[in-house]
């Protein structure tokens, strides 16, 4: 078997990632005193699912954590052991050991093995509980229960091999029962028999062995009853993952692995201990021949929809089992998606940018020719643009993710922070569907943890402080995401005693900073944005450091966002976090300036007006305001800004448009105004480098570039124009 | 400041180093004929419109689209403060390649491909530190030529050119 698997690891990395997630969410949700056995079923698949591939891929340690987790998640669901708190803690840290771990084999972290080590040993701890006495992994016995015998001839290389056997007995594992008799040590070229469960799919395994023996050596034996009868020994449960043709009659469906001495643990883990579903824990306590009469074929695991036909058929003793199953398989549902990886639509979006262009510059050369003549070129135009639209939106939509992909990870934040920090929390999350930009998706993650994490230590007060406050004991932090023009908005609220004007202003006069106390509440909250500054009593372990917010900022600010912070002492802050919905497109306005054309966020612009003679006024000799609506506006000039030749010097014979960003208003005076455009933003900094005022460029319909304007820094160089012309 | 090993800026030369030939092309400036690496040079087009960018100094002309890349342009002739500068069909651009960042230099003419051997290379002569001396590698001779043999890259990238963000300077 020469596959290199190290073309499926970042499959099975994702696979893991996805699992782990869900574990996560599973653990965090459940009901300690009354714990649903469809959640531990889905707890315990999640589990067994990463050790069954990681054992797969070769990764031990992520096997013997998850071997760990699951014999004690199985005792639990079989409820033999009674779910604790303390458990629960377990599992979500061995997450975190598991995230670790794979982390490290994906070379991004150091395996921290000590940690997992001692989590391995806590959960075996709590696998000793006075309910129960016998070990998790029952040591190798006769088969009781009928078999068939499958003889082959090995591969060379697999004969040698250990891991390779294991990965074998492994996936066979998932068809049956099934146990190694010859050879038990590796040795190369001996034939091999594989005592596996009758039932067995034939086709499936004969599918399996074809990989790995020598062509036409495979043999089935007959099938044979049981050797031996039991005695009260606990057993492993077999999972078939497809017994499609399970015939009723004949067949006991539970069934004891022989493990082979060589095989390592986390093969035989795959092997041995798995038990079917909660119900059959009932078989447990069932005389040897009580399980005889009622034992079913039915080991199925839950998802496989396959396995319910054969449960119906199955004797009353299960009916427990059957109704679990409709749900487990509605659960795993049947999405069908394929992973591709993100270059590969990031290249496509990038072509797709080309075609709107091409397809731009194809209408603008239309426009010359005659209507009469050429009115098919003409619909063929016009449809060929509604087309690209339509592609350019479904592929835009690849990319974009539901927002709850960050949000799931907060209730894990909140609930460890507030156990350790004592105060009492509930997290409310409301709009997790709206989606967002994959990439504004990874990058917004660690700006909104912290924001949780400061909105816990420095909001949400301790209880005692909130009763003395006349609130209820619980806190309550709010995550709140929505869309609103062409934006996805993201709050973070919390009831906790707001921010301390007073404070932040001693603060900022102790750091030298420009600040005074006639400052507007807007103006003071922005100084948590500075670096360095925390008000925070104590340095801890969550935050206090005075780094944080500072790049919160920076990075919001980075990806085109904006925030914007509401707090009232004693009622709770409110951060508002703006971003656009993609860093790709824009809606822009195309303004004309002399020779040159410019593009205007559209979602920046408030209106646009000719202004009157009169309306304009000067003050201090220099600066110009212009009346709109009862409010003056200052005037920026964009030919003086940006000194363009042959532009529009009278302002009667132009246009103003009024611009808003950052919550300052201004008004922006161009010749003309072209049009509206969804714009491919390109960037220029990837030949070129920053310029003042501009925030990237795009190609227009004649194929000419066209530089974007960066509105909020427009309105600051006005202030700095004055040096800007020096 | 001089770097007086040649070869230096040969790295990329496919040639093998003994052999110690490597190709140019060679481009005029007013009366003065230089050279650069030629896997340094990605195309050469003629002058097209540029969308002019505010507040820069005289010699970037501004950006193209080359198809699709937005990319700068800047005009040596000025730069250098050499040739006479009119934009008209014979106006050439080399487009560049240096260090994965794309730029459009504005020349007189574009000459042709030489190869020079390492016994054809002078080490250049040592000058008082006038802007755009500091990137001359050597001086080619190939029959009654003098060819100035620039590092384009180091010149593109320099801070007085102010093609690239300080952070891409380091």
């Amino acid at each position: 078997m020469s596959i290199d698997m190290s073309q499926f690891y970042q499959v099975f990395f994702d696979e893991a990632q996805e699992h782990l997630g869900n574990l996560e969410q599973l653990l965090l949700d459940i009901d300690l005193h009354d714990p649903d056995p469809e959640d531990l079923n889905a707890i315990f698949r999640a589990a067994h699912s990463i050790k069954g591939s990681a054992g797969t891929f070769g990764f031990q340690d992520l096997a013997e954590v998850t071997h760990v987790m699951e014999t004690l998640l199985d005792r639990v669901r079989k409820n033999e052991i009674r779910l604790t708190e303390d458990m629960v803690d377990a599992f979500l840290e061995s997450g975190d050991v598991l995230k670790n771990l794979l982390a490290a084999h994906q070379g991004q972290a150091v395996a921290d093995r000590e940690t997992a080590a001692a989590l391995c040993r806590r959960m075996e701890a709590l696998l000793e509980h006075p309910l129960e006495g016998a070990g998790a992994a029952p040591e190798a016995e006769l088969p009781t229960h009928p078999f068939v015998e499958v003889c082959f001839l090995p591969a060379s290389e697999l004969s040698a091999n250990d891991a390779l056997r294991a990965n074998l007995l492994a996936d066979i594992g998932r068809l049956g029962a099934v146990s190694l008799l010859e050879p038990r040590q590796a040795t190369a070229d001996a034939p091999w028999r594989l005592r596996v469960d009758p039932a067995i799919d034939r086709v499936e395994l004969k599918s399996i062995l074809e990989f790995i023996a020598v062509s036409g050596s495979i043999e089935f034996g007959d099938a044979l009853p049981a050797v031996a009868a039991v005695e009260g020994a606990d057993f492993g449960f077999f999972e078939p993952e497809s017994p499609r043709d399970v015939p009723n009659d004949t067949s006991w469906g539970l069934f004891e692995a022989d493990i082979p001495p060589t095989t390592p643990a986390d093969a035989s883990g795959a092997v041995t201990v798995e038990s079917a579903d909660a119900s059959f824990g009932f078989f447990t306590d069932v005389p040897p021949v009580a399980r005889d009469m009622a034992a079913s074929p039915v080991a199925g695991e839950l998802d496989k929809p396959d396995s319910v036909p054969a449960a119906d058929k199955v004797a009353p003793i299960t009916t427990a089992a059957r109704a679990a199953k409709p749900s487990a398989s509605a659960a795993s549902g049947d999405r069908s998606s394929i992973r591709v990886s993100v270059d590969k639509v990031d290249q496509m979006i990038n072509l797709v940018g080309e075609l709107v262009i091409t397809q731009a510059m194809l209408t603008a050369a239309a426009e010359k020719v005659d209507p009469v003549i050429f009115e098919r070129l003409l619909n063929g135009l016009a449809q060929l643009e509604r087309n690209t639209r339509d592609l350019q939106e479904s592929v835009m939509s690849i990319r974009m993710m539901p927002i709850s992909v960050v949000f799931t990870r907060f209730p894990r934040v909140v609930r460890d922070l507030s156990q350790k920090l004592g105060k009492s929390v509930e997290l409310k999350m409301i709009g997790e569907s709206t989606e967002l930009d994959k990439g504004l998706i990874e990058r917004i993650t660690d700006p909104l943890t912290h924001l949780v994490r400061n909105s816990l230590d420095h909001g949400i007060e301790l209880p005692e402080a909130r009763l003395d406050a006349g609130k209820s004991p619980t806190g309550t932090i709010t995550l709140k995401a929505y869309h609103q023009s062409g934006n996805i908005v993201i709050e973070v609220g919390d009831d906790g005693g707001g921010l301390r004007r007073d404070r932040i202003l001693a603060k900022a006069k102790e750091r030298g900073l420009p600040v005074s106390d006639s400052m507007t509440d807007q103006d003071v909250w922005q100084l948590i944005f500075e670096p360095g500054f925390s008000t925070a009593d104590q340095v801890t372990e969550v935050s206090g450091r005075g780094v944080g917010m500072d790049v919160v900022k920076r990075n919001i600010t980075a990806m085109g966002g904006r925030v914007e912070i509401e707090s009232m002492t004693g009622i709770g802050t409110r951060i508002t976090v703006r971003l656009p919905l993609t860093l790709a497109i824009l809606d822009g306005m195309s303004v004309g300036v002399g020779s040159e054309t410019y593009i205007l966020p559209l979602n920046h612009v408030v209106e646009s007006l000719q202004p009157l003679a009169g309306q304009i006024r000067t003050i201090s000799g220099t600066e110009r305001v212009i009346q709109v609506r009862g409010e003056y506006l200052p005037v920026v000039a964009l030919h003086e800004l940006f000194n363009c030749a042959g532009a529009e010097h009278d302002f009667e014979r132009g246009i103003m448009v009024v611009l808003e960003a950052d919550g300052a208003k201004s008004a922006l005076f161009v010749d003309a105004l072209l049009g509206q455009h969804q714009v491919v933003i390109k960037n220029l900094e990837a030949n070129f480098r920053r310029v003042p005022g501009i925030s990237g460029a795009t190609i227009m319909g004649d194929g000419r570039v066209a530089l974007i304007l960066d509105a909020a820094s427009l309105i600051n160089m006005r202030r700095g124009l004055q040096q800007l012309a020096a | 400041m001089l770097q007086s090993n040649p070869t230096t800026a040969v790295r990329n030369d496919p040639v093998p180093a003994e052999a110690g030939a490597q190709e140019f092309l060679t481009f005029a400036l007013g009366v003065e004929e230089y050279a650069i690496d030629i896997l340094k040079v990605q195309e050469i087009r003629g002058y097209d419109v540029v969308t002019t960018i505010a507040n820069t100094p005289a010699f970037i002309k501004g950006v193209i689209n080359l198809r699709g890349v937005i990319v700068p342009i800047v005009d040596m002739r000025i730069k250098f403060n050499l040739g006479k500068v009119e934009y008209n069909e014979f106006t050439v651009v080399i487009i560049l390649n240096v260090s994965g960042r794309v730029v459009g230099m504005v020349v007189d003419s574009v000459s042709d491909v030489i190869t020079l051997e390492s016994e054809q290379i002078k080490e250049a002569p040592q000058f008082s530190g006038t802007s755009g001396t500091d990137y001359i590698t050597g001086i080619g001779t190939l029959a009654d030529r003098m060819l100035i043999l620039i590092d384009i890259e180091r010149l593109m990238l320099s801070r007085d050119m102010g093609l690239a963000d300080e952070r891409v300077l380091q």
